[in-house]
């Protein structure tokens, strides 16, 4: 049994110097066999197995990841939460998503730092106002809390916001969605690593997979660095390695991998206390509790698995920025990295059975899946443990790009996050 | 920053360049006869390799004209410039997992 985290444990390891913590999660050398084998450590990975443990009891799993816990996109994104999306489908997810973070901490005994500190999407001109508007109107119909404001009540949400008329990128308006917000990306990977562990979930790092055993189309177990694993069920979210992995077990998808770049400056005294987006001109802004300014830039336009990022990338976002925001010009970065994102051609995820029976993909997240974590996870462990789509993410699989229902969420995500 | 060698105009850095994705997927010659799966197939799935890409690439801001490319997406090195409609070279893979 785990010891809980609480105050009082607090002050008791307090007394021993911090000194005598017990290890947030055993571990251990995997089993030779396995009900459900899940692929890929990150956020979306240990939810999938927390939520097939304590929502459907299944708890022979392992987790096995290639390198560290969240190492992958999880630990290198902007960490930008809400769930005002256009379409029915998105609005539906991710607000399940959202509402999972609302209790996530408690839920999980561990604190992922979640700040309710509110989303500005800005616009910049008629077109981006007209699909504001549009896309406030539908997020309420959803019954997602999203409100309009206009220039004067952008600079009194975030004063920073540089109005004057003669700026390169007027802000004529803006979406705010108050229960939007940050969280800590590690913490949700080490959060849910943690409870999936307490309820049996074997956590396997340092293990890249690199086969899979297919025989009369069912999945058998997968190859990997500590030799041949069995598993009855083999769930892959290994986000940009997507393809990669599809193309292991036979079949193509419709994504391509891209490295998306953020960067953090110096730590400064609080100046901005709301997240500001910016899809037109590629700047995502906020502010960490360390005091570093947190911020988002594009996608590279080539394919690419180098988690660096192209430098004209950094530059156009941090010009954006320099704009939008005068009083940055001055500020120093302090690192700059990339995590390779799978985009599909929707902008849209896929949760998905697939050709291969017994074998289950969730990816195509593309740059804007961290929000999505806890809904991720939810949605897919159902699919798993019934082997049928969870309701809500049956418009994801990958007939989708058979039938031609794509949602077409670049207005709501495109490069945003 | 690449910088891509234009067959026509020489070493130029990426930003003088638009990309068009993976190259020799060819538009099916009779499209009526194709079934749903096949559309899919041409429309949207993609290699999307760990290794060796074949892509295409126009030199937008320059001779404006459109070549092939054969690229590493791990190290970025690119391995050749190639014509469009020729046959792409023969290269060896590095393999990554
Ligand atoms: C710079 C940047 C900023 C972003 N900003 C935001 C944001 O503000 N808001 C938002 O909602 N989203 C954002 N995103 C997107 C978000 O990070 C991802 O959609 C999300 O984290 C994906 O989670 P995941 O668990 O699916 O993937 P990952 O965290 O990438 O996990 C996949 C794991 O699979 C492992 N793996 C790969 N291959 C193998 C193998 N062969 N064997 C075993 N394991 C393997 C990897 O090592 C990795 O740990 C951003 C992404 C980036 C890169
Ligand atoms: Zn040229």
């Amino acid at each position: 049994m785990q010891a809980r985290y609480s105050f009082f444990s607090l002050a008791r390891n307090a007394l021993g110097y911090h000194e005598n913590w017990p290890e947030a999660w055993r571990s251990p050398e995997p089993r030779g066999s396995y009900d459900v084998v899940v692929v890929g450590g990150g956020g979306h990975g240990l939810a999938t197995a927390y939520y097939l443990a304590k929502e459907h009891g299944i708890t022979n799993v392992a987790v096995i990841e290639r390198g560290w816990l969240g190492g992958g996109n999880t630990g290198r994104n902007t960490t930008i939460v809400r769930s005002n999306y256009l379409w029915d489908e998105s609005a539906a997810l991710y607000e399940h998503a959202l509402k999972l973070w609302e209790g996530l901490s408690q839920d999980l005994n561990y604190n992922v730092m979640f700040s309710q500190r509110g989303v500005l999407n800005l616009a910049h001109n008629q077109h981006d106002l007209r699909e504001l508007q549009r896309r406030i109107r539908s997020n309420r119909l959803n019954g997602i809390d999203s409100e309009f404001l206009d220039a004067a009540g952008v600079k009194a949400f975030c004063p920073v916001i540089d109005l004057r008329s003669d700026g390169r990128y007027p802000v004529l308006g803006a979406s705010l969605q108050r229960r939007g917000g940050t969280a800590r990306h590690d913490a949700v990977a080490w959060g849910y690593a943690r409870a999936a562990d307490a309820r049996g979930v074997h956590i396997v790092q340092n293990c890249p997979v690199t086969g899979f055993r297919i025989s009369n189309g069912r999945i058998q177990g997968v190859e990997t660095a500590k030799g041949y694993i069995e598993a009855k069920k083999v769930a892959v979210v290994t986000a940009g390695h997507s393809s990669v992995m599809a193309n292991m077990a036979g079949f193509r998808l419709p994504v391509h991998s891209v490295p998306l770049q953020a960067l953090v400056s110096e730590p400064v005294k609080p100046v901005i206390d709301c997240v500001v987006m910016s899809g037109a001109v590629h700047a995502y802004v906020s502010q960490s509790d360390k005091g570093e300014l947190v911020i988002g830039a594009g996608v590279d336009k080539y394919v690419g698995y180098g988690q660096r990022g192209s430098l004209p990338v950094t530059e156009e976002t941090l010009a954006a920025v320099c704009e939008l925001f005068p009083l940055f010009r001055r500020m120093r970065m302090l690192r700059q990295w990339g995590g390779i994102v799978d985009v599909c051609p929707d902008a849209s995820p896929i949760i998905s059975k697939t050709p291969v029976q017994g074998l289950y993909f969730n990816c195509g997240w593309g740059t804007g899946g961290f929000k999505a974590t806890p809904g991720s996870g939810w949605v897919f462990a159902d699919t798993i443990a019934n082997d049928n789509p969870h309701p809500l993410a049956a418009p994801y699989t990958l007939e989708r790009f058979t039938t031609g229902y794509l949602i077409d969420e670049h207005g709501a995500a495109a490069v945003a996050h | 920053m690449l910088l891509i060698d234009c067959p026509h105009c020489g070493p130029r850095a990426e930003l003088e360049f638009s990309y068009g994705h993976e190259a020799h997927i060819e538009r099916p010659k009779d499209p009526d006869a194709l079934s749903d799966s096949d559309w899919a197939a041409y429309l949207f799935l993609r290699e999307n390799p760990k290794g060796v890409i074949l892509e295409r690439w126009v030199h937008s801001h320059g001779c404006r004209r459109w070549f092939n490319v054969a690229r590493d997406t791990v190290s970025y090195e690119i391995l050749a410039v190639y014509p469009m409609g020729a046959e792409p070279p023969k290269l060896e893979q590095a393999r990554y997992v």
